[in-house]
């Protein structure tokens, strides 16, 4: 019975990514097809299509520059961060970890107002800092109670001891402390990697200009002012999509125990 | 040159006192030991030596030098933590290496040091091995090799043997007290294990709620205890303690009934304290009936009653009598500990 329960529900989250990947390996013909033709021909049409009639590797390229550049800041500013929450004696401690969430919980078209309006006044529309700052103000929350979790349960004998051979309090942190740490650090860059990657609504906003339009953005855009290229959208997602899949699928076992750390003693 | 001085330390954890006023001197290439039941603030003294805690008020000084607001790594001590606190990301090379790699010291000078710290602590066999793949005792070895690297001025220990077994412990304590003859460096030993401050301390301070109730060669602190804590703290099985009062040049205790002359002490109410160890059945004025026999290896532990009052006296292994019997002991075999309102006064 459990069996079947797991199964209804990954089929029911499986299908649609199922039917997108089949479809961006059909042809023109295939996907207008009436009755609809499940199983592709093997054409790689839409994908060439994709690359070279939309310039899909050009978004590729502005979302791995947005992505990464979000995930590096946001890990710089979340170790420090969540390294001061779990050791130093910061007053008021369970507060700021509360606020902390609080921030997260805001809902975005709140933010886009100011934001854009920030951004302007800046001469940051249409720039990658503009779109990294607000992805790091988002992701940071999420990043910091990871590695908050992940810090408070390392011994801090390790940071003492390092102390007395010869570290001051950053070099204990760089030394001991983060790489003991690394499955946390590693769950936090990827969901931050993938939050970014994936954002749509701020990217679409803030980017006007094809030339740093990230990679949802663009993929919603392929669309004309007559035609839906579903072929070619379906090859794009899935582009867009199979690097974040396999990453997930080869590191699961890590992600799980950074994310249940301090659930229980090891 | 003068070793490690501290002078009247003080400090609070919010509203919890834990060190109230905490003077020693450590001679230069002595071993003290710290000795105390858990929560004396022993471990407290020892973080403020290594710089991990600040002292709310008093001064430290090594080697003529104030360690005031010097960061840890500026003190020159080295510390052997209860738990080893190795780095487990580290093997054990690395382990020993790491103080020195800090100290930037060339790469064929940390080799050599290595080395000779490995082979010093048998443990060169075990070099590239993580600290998971070890033993606790091999563990243990690791961690005093770290310390010893560097060659610090001090030596930090905080209960490094707690985590051993029975027989293990045994060894690593006749290793340690080797090691500092070796090494004359001077030794901060915290342990709240009598027998392990009894064998390797030649200075003990017996610490009690914060505050240093005695110092002393581990002869002077068993054979003369300044006060009843003292007293009761040191020794297995535990000093018995009979209250009574002083008359005429002698103790006379009401229950069990029993008087023993003592000398050049001023009449008024008493507590005497006499040792186990030193009370055998036999002839005497002492006498108890018995409750039960301990038996713990080379010799038996008698506990006997005398209306309300329970004390313990000791027996060869093969000591034979019925339960309910009633014994007689001699109390002036035994050395008398005369106390009065705590202290001690004869």
């Amino acid at each position: 019975m459990a069996a079947l329960g797991a199964g209804a529900f990954c089929l029911l989250a499986l299908a649609p990514f199922a039917w997108l990947v089949l479809t961006s390996f059909k042809t023109q013909l295939e996907v207008t097809a009436i009755p609809p033709t499940l199983w592709p021909g093997g054409s790689l049409e839409f994908y060439r299509s994709a690359l070279t009639r939309y310039g899909l590797m050009h978004f590729v390229l502005n979302s791995l520059i947005v992505a990464g550049g979000t995930t590096v800041c946001t890990l710089c500013l979340g170790v420090g961060a969540a390294y001061a929450l779990a050791r130093l004696r910061v007053p008021g401690r369970p507060w700021l970890m509360g606020a902390l969430l609080l921030v997260s919980m805001f809902p975005q078209i709140s933010l886009a107002g100011p934001i854009w309006r920030i951004l302007q006044a800046a001469g940051w529309l249409n720039t990658y800092q503009g779109l990294i700052i607000p992805y790091v103000t988002l992701t940071l929350p999420l990043a910091v109670w990871i590695l908050t979790s992940y810090f408070s349960e390392l011994p801090r004998e390790l940071e003492e001891a390092a102390m007395l051979d010869g570290c001051g309090r950053l070099g204990a942190l760089v030394r001991v402390i983060l790489p003991l740490a690394g499955p946390g650090v590693f769950t936090a860059a990827i969901l931050v990697f993938i939050y970014a990657w994936n954002e749509f609504f701020f990217a679409l906003l803030i980017m006007t200009r094809r030339a740093v339009q990230t990679l949802p953005v663009g993929i919603a855009l392929f669309q004309g002012q007559f035609t839906i290229p579903w072929g070619e959208i379906a090859a794009a997602s899935t582009v867009a999509t199979a690097p974040l899949v396999a990453l997930v699928f080869l590191f699961q076992r890590r992600i799980v125990s950074g994310l249940s750390a301090g659930a229980i003693k090891g | 040159m003068s070793g490690l001085i501290l002078d009247n330390l003080h400090k609070s954890f919010g509203p919890e006192k834990v060190l109230d006023g905490v003077s020693l001197s450590v001679e230069q290439g002595q071993l003290a030991v710290l000795l105390g039941p858990s929560g004396c603030g022993k471990s407290t003294i020892l973080r403020l030596v290594a710089g991990l805690e600040e002292p709310d008020q008093g001064n430290i000084s090594l080697g003529g030098r104030d360690l005031a607001g010097l960061a840890p790594k500026q003190r020159d001590v080295a510390m052997v933590f209860q738990s080893y606190a190795l780095y487990p990301h580290l093997d054990v090379f690395g382990n020993l290496a790491f103080p020195l790699r800090m100290a930037h010291e060339p790469k064929a000078e940390i080799k050599r040091k290595v080395d000779e710290a490995a082979e010093l602590l048998g443990i060169a066999k075990l070099l590239a091995k993580k600290p998971g793949q070890l033993s606790g005792g091999q563990r243990q070895r690791v961690a005093i090799g770290r310390a010893i690297v560097r060659s610090p001025r001090l030596f930090l220990f905080d209960e490094p043997l707690s985590n051993l077994d029975a027989q293990l412990r045994g060894e690593m304590r006749l290793e340690l007290a080797a090691l500092h003859r070796k090494l004359g460096t001077t030794m901060l030993y915290v342990t709240h294990d009598q027998t392990e401050a009894l064998t390797l301390g030649q200075v003990i301070a017996v610490l009690h709620q914060g505050r240093v109730e005695q110092v002393g060669g581990p002869r002077e602190i068993y054979q003369r205890p300044v006060n009843r804590f003292v007293a009761g703290f040191l020794g297995f099985p535990p000093m018995n303690f009979f209250e009574g009062s002083v008359q005429d040049g002698n103790f006379v205790c009401p229950t069990p009934a029993f008087s023993l002359p003592v000398e050049s002490v001023a009449p008024g109410p008493a507590v005497l304290g006499l040792r186990p160890e030193e009370l055998t059945p036999g002839e005497g004025t002492l006498r108890g009936r018995l409750e039960l026999v301990e038996r713990v290896g080379g010799q038996s532990v008698l506990h006997l009653r005398a209306g309300e009052a329970r004390f313990t006296a000791t027996a060869p292994a093969d000591f034979s009598a019925q339960t309910g019997a009633e014994l007689s002991l001699d109390p002036a075999a035994a050395r008398p500990h005369l106390f009065r309102g705590d202290k001690r006064i004869n």
